[in-house]
């Protein structure tokens, strides 16, 4: 699926798209809390890949003698947990492991999510009615409710967590996608197209989605954002990564015995989600009210 | 105006059923079998076997979905694995608490949340826009139980000014008639003249209303500053304006209350959230809610109670929708004509 | 508008007032519970001891309060107030004494118990003890015919295997009571001091059907108050206890999940005594002026099970490569601090018949390497750690233990994944048999050595579902410790489990971790609190000194 999604965008180009993208290039310069929310991204995604160079220690190595060292002794920047293991390099590493949780959720929740919602809205009739019915479904479930059911009937673990926020996303795209494709299935291009012999896959998937693209990408940074702490959360609550995996969410849970007598424990990996959660919704901010200032709130 | 009530009341029916359904079938297929919860590290093999009897387990699944529907028609959830009590009354029990707190989550948001969207948008592009909306950012993207704990840190074991958790001092023994301590500690307070029940609850409240409400608060802000500033550039403001009457009415009078309509709209939506968010926030301040218990449910394979918690949460979240969907119709005219 | 903002302003802050205002009542609680005593001593209570009210935070809520039915910790604190059975622990101890029972016989062939009932003893419903009570409470768990049967299911009794040791229970007269039991087994009398055989008021159970676990009446010092679910239980002191009465006027169990949150909680004075203190906090709260912490080493071990039927457990070599692989010292460090002592044997050193003369194998990577070589893995192997998701008292935190396991493990060239389940899930997999290595436990219920040995050991515990989740099938092992339970004497049951112990270290089947102590911190104030050995909580003796 995604693969025909990257052939789509490869072939041709709508007409329209390079005056819009260089418009949107030109607003992005413009709007600082997007620049920012970039720049915090492009900070974490380096730190991601190159956690391995960056971090002063393995995140695994254990000294119990130096435990709950404070920070700026015995060489631990951000101090050191309970099994002394160096704070800054878990940190650094759960940094790579947010980026991917983010990146493979928002990634099911999109693949699923257009295509159903593609689906939805191209061919109506009775199939539109009984999707449409199952994501009512879905959507009657509150949000987090929906991810800890779904984690606790897969089992406890970082994957299922991903899989369980995956799922709990498709639903917005369904919607978003669908009502895009109802809205363009009838513009003249298409119908022209259609005349012209163009296939149903071509029609929907090379004419119609490029269209919808604005909206997606705005909710996929922010899905993204949402995505890191859903998946904090759960590790939180024992359901995500488990130990030793350096998850901000679980360092979190493993701190709370902490709260007397370690505050940099706590402290520090809160602050690291905060931060990378900040910049997709930075960005996802400015993107939206570039790529369209009706769409906000 | 009839007919659309009872086509959205009539599309209800088949949501709830379906997630009756949902629930069901997620539980039964889900690993983990709650009579080895039960019965622990002492278990034998003929315990067990007698006790999955007991509880229907060794039925085929289609069996037990008629049976799981013929009871859920009656609003019967079974009993608790766990406790043996009936699931219903436990939820009723602990639904008030996590209610109450959600509540005053909402109050927080809702009241600090309108004042900074107002303030901003009346000041828009100033340093004080700047700063709430960076601010209401930073709500957003904060997870919710880390805020819990740093307040915890500061105001608890930093500041020592709130307690821990839990909803009311313990030495304060009483006989709960409401099941929301706040009402109940109004009533003592009238009765018996004794403000320390009201204090006591009103101070459990405050971290955990805190810490619940921040996501909310910051939402509601970014929705009265967008809608404000969309009334603000409307005509009749522009006229009320060039009328020459006082800024202030205008903003507070005229623009404000145009403006609430989203934002209640949000209040309501956020409300239905706020109920399933507070099982973190339950389970970090010992707030004896609906939440807490039903992440134990989850946790001990307690079917019969995960079911129950679940459907009452959805079916809560899922009325509160279609109040705030059927309000905001018979307001705004417009949208039942679509 | 803007006045309606100003207003609730206004408001706002002259609430805030009167909560924080009202806060100079609440914070020092010490003191307001002083006025309340001053209000108890108008009725002194027996020798002059103060009562009052004792609120005890402990870290989960009860299931239920029906002793027969119910299984865990938390429930059996509750139970412990209202029951007494017909023998106990004598408090502090796993010595048995008499109680509802003022005596007992054996008959010669040790298959007859006849118990001679206390007179004049009533429920706290006014319904009158004796042996009628004695055969309901207990006849409801044996015989499937019995009208409360089903009231179950009565899982502890089954746990204990009593279907199979007793035969009959027999009323012989009002105040007579006969056990007729099908073989002959020494820890039997033990079992009956422990929860499960708590006598409850049969006019109770019938008027309140399923509902008695929520409405609990036994003849204890304390009688049952009032409940709040997943917040506390209310207890208050039975004035007619066929002992003197208790000191305490009332006793309310609190429930705060999080352990630091109760210590905290115990610093500020809203609670008195506190359960399952974190390991963490413990150097500090012995630090605090206004803190005493009780300890008792526990009836408890805490170890990690080698997985026989799979490969390359098999290997005696292996195991005790894996024996010399781990530093006992990091782990308790690490997860125990001052609550934890170091194991050797499956049998905790407070249990009679523990073996002392027992070495455990020291900390020597280079002699675990050496043995990995001979087992023929000079490289080591890859495998799975399993750690228990829940915190218990022989292992406060599984999953931290498993890491430090892991670290040490893969210095010997072993390299582990760590595995959890949620603990339902857990505890079906490892009993059958799917886990390499898994971290588990146990605590005492009847302090006999047979309750760990043959339970946790036995071949007949390695049938799936199985307790010996090692699967360790040693034939002169299981001789000895079948022999031992078929023995009556005490000395000679001593001989027999020390010759286990020698046979377990050598085979290795498990590698001990650690016995965890039981700490209470408690206030100053809080007096004579007895930490018992098989983990019951009793108020009885308490009293309070301000």
């Amino acid at each position: 699926m995604s693969e025909q999604l990257l052939d789509t965008e490869s072939i041709e180009p709508i007409e329209k798209e390079p005056g819009r993208f260089r418009e949107a290039l030109h607003q992005l310069k413009k709007n600082k809390g997007a620049i920012a929310g970039l720049i915090i991204i492009a900070i974490f995604l380096f730190i991601a890949v190159f956690a391995p160079v960056i971090a002063p220690h393995d995140p695994l190595s254990q000294n119990i003698e130096l435990r709950k060292s404070a920070p700026f002794t015995e060489g631990f920047l951000l101090g050191s947990d309970d099994l002394g293991r160096d704070l800054l390099s878990r940190i650094i590493y759960g940094g790579r492991i947010s980026m991917i949780i983010g990146v493979v959720s928002v990634g099911i929740a999109l693949v699923f999510g257009i295509l159903i919602g593609v689906i939805s809205g191209y061919y109506g009739g009775w199939l539109d009615k009984i999707i449409m019915r199952l994501i009512d479904i879905m959507l009657a479930f509150p949000y987090v409710l929906l991810t800890i059911v779904i984690v606790a009937m897969l089992g406890p673990s970082l994957t299922n967590a991903m899989i369980a926020i995956g799922i709990s996303q498709i639903p917005r795209y369904v919607r978003m996608v669908r009502a895009s494709v109802l809205a363009e299935k009838e513009a003249d291009y298409v119908v022209a197209e259609r005349s012209l012999g163009a296939s149903n896959f071509e029609l929907m998937f090379r004419s119609i989605l490029p269209n919808c693209l604005a909206p997606i990408s705005v909710q996929a940074s922010l899905g993204v954002g949402e995505a890191i702490l859903s998946s904090a959360a759960l590790s939180f609550l024992g359901l995500g990564a488990q130990p030793p995996t350096p998850e901000w969410g679980l360092m979190i849970a493993s701190s709370r015995e902490f709260i007397t007598s370690a505050w940099w424990i706590v402290t520090f990996p809160g602050i690291a989600t905060l931060l990378a959660v900040l910049g997709f919704n930075l960005f996802g901010d400015g993107l939206r009210d570039m790529l369209d200032p009706k769409l906000r709130d | 105006m009839v007919r659309f009530l009872i086509k959205r009341l009539s599309l209800l029916i088949p949501t709830l059923l379906g997630v009756v359904t949902l629930v069901f079938f997620m539980i039964a297929l889900s690993p983990g079998d709650p009579a080895r919860v039960m019965l622990g590290e002492r278990a034998n093999k003929q315990q067990l076997e007698t006790l999955r009897a007991e509880l229907g387990l060794d039925q085929p699944l289609g069996t037990q979905y008629g049976l799981y529907l013929k009871r859920m028609v009656r609003f019967d959830f079974g009993k608790s694995i766990k406790t043996g009590r009936p699931v219903m009354e436990e939820i009723s029990n602990l639904y008030p608490a996590t209610i109450e707190l959600a509540f005053f989550a909402m109050i927080f948001a809702a009241t600090i949340g309108i004042i900074i969207g107002v303030l901003s948008a009346t000041r828009k592009n100033t340093w004080i826009d700047f700063t709430s909306m960076v601010g209401a950012l930073f709500g957003v993207s904060m997870p919710v139980f880390w805020l819990a704990l740093v307040l915890i840190m500061i105001f608890s074991v930093g500041l020592d000014l709130l307690p821990t958790g839990s909803r009311m001092n313990v030495r304060y023994y009483f006989e709960s008639i409401t099941n929301f301590y706040v009402i109940d500690a109004i009533i003592l307070l009238i009765r018996e003249g004794d403000p320390k029940y009201l204090s006591s609850a009103v101070k459990h409240l405050i971290l955990p209303s805190v810490a619940l409400g921040t996501i909310p608060l910051a939402i509601i802000a970014r929705v009265t500053r967008s809608s404000m500033l969309e009334v603000l550039t409307q005509d009749y403001i522009k006229t009320a304006r060039s009328a020459g009457i006082k800024e202030s009415r205008v903003v507070y009078r005229y623009a404000l209350k145009n403006a609430l309509l989203p934002v209640i709209t949000i209040i309501g939506l956020q409300f239905g959230l706020l109920l399933s968010g507070a099982i973190l926030t339950e389970t970090i301040f010992a707030w004896p809610g609906l939440g807490k218990w039903l992440y134990h449910a989850i946790e001990a394979r307690d079917y019969p109670a995960v079911q129950g918690g679940v459907i009452i949460i959805s079916t809560t979240f899922v009325l509160i929708n279609l109040v705030v969907d059927i309000l905001y119709t018979l307001v705004n005219p417009k949208i039942r004509l679509q | 508008m803007k006045k309606l903002l100003i207003a609730a302003l206004v408001l706002l802050i002259c609430f805030s007032g009167l909560v924080f205002a009202g806060g100079d009542q609440e914070e020092p609680a010490v003191k307001e519970k002083a006025q309340e005593k001053a209000q108890e001593k108008v009725t002194p209570a027996a020798d002059d001891k103060n009562g009052g009210v004792l609120v005890f935070a402990r870290g989960g809520d009860s299931v239920g309060l029906d002793p027969g039915r119910e299984t865990d910790g938390e429930s059996f604190y509750g139970c412990t107030q209202v029951f007494d059975n017909i023998v106990e622990f004598k408090p502090g101890t796993t010595e048995i004494q008499p109680a509802l029972a003022e005596s007992w016989d054996t008959s010669s062939d040790g298959l007859e118990f006849t118990f001679h009932l206390r007179k004049g003893v009533k429920f706290h419903d006014g319904t009158v003890f004796n042996a009628d009570a004695v055969v309901f409470s207990l006849g409801r768990q044996l015989w499937e015919d019995h009208p409360y049967y089903n009231h179950g299911p009565w899982k502890y009794w089954g746990g204990m295997d009593m279907s199979n040791i007793v035969k009959d229970i027999i009323a012989v007269d009002n105040y007579t009571v006969k056990f007729v039991l099908h073989k002959r087994e020494a820890p039997f009398i033990a079992n009956l001091a422990m929860d499960f055989a708590g006598i409850v008021s049969p006019t109770a159970v019938k008027k309140y059907g399923t509902d008695f676990p929520n409405n609990p009446v036994g003849t204890g010092p304390f009688k049952f108050v009032s409940w709040k679910k997943e917040d506390s239980i209310v207890f208050e002191k039975n004035k007619d206890y066929w002992r003197r009465p208790a000191y305490l006027d009332r006793v309310i169990l609190k429930v705060i999940p999080d352990a630091t949150a109760r210590y905290l909680a115990l610093q500020k004075g809203e609670v008195d005594i506190i359960d399952f203190p974190s390991p963490e906090d413990l150097e500090e709260m012995k630090a605090d002026p206004d803190i005493k912490v009780i300890q008792q080493a526990g009836l408890n071990v805490g170890y990690l099970a080698f997985n026989m039927d799979r490969k390359p457990f098999g290997d005696k070599r292996v195991r005790q490569a894996l024996n010399y692989a781990i530093n006992k010292d990091e782990i308790i460090a690490g997860v125990y601090g001052s609550a934890g002592t170091k194991a050797k044997n499956p049998l905790p050193p407070t249990m009679w018949s523990y073996n002392n003369d027992i070495v455990d194998y020291k900390y020597d990577p280079a002699m675990a390497k050496k043995l990995l070589s001979e087992a023929g893995y000079p490289d080591g192997f890859s495998t799975t750690l399993w750690a228990m998701p829940v915190s218990r008292p022989y292992n406060p935190n599984g999953r931290k233990v498993a890491e430090i396991m892991q670290a040490q493990f893969k210095k010997v060239g072993v390299l582990t994944e760590i595995v959890s389940y949620d603990w339902g899930t857990y505890l079906e997999k490892t009993d059958h048999g799917e886990h390499d290595m898994a971290l588990l436990g146990w605590t005492g219920d009847n302090g006999d050595p047979d309750n760990f040995l043959f339970v946790l050991l036995s071949a007949a515990a390695a049938e799936i579902p199985a307790q010996n989740i090692s699967f360790w099938r040693d034939k002169k092992f299981n001789d000895l410790i079948i022999e031992a339970k078929e023995t009556m004497d005490v000395a000679k049951r001593t001989e027999l489990y020390k010759k286990a112990q020698v046979i377990f270290k050598e085979e290795a089947p498990w590698l001990p971790i650690a016995h965890s102590v039981v700490s209470e911190p408690m206030m100053n104030y809080v007096m004579d609190f007895k930490l018992s050995p098989v983990g019951k909580r009793q108020f009885y003796d308490v009293w309070l000194d301000n």
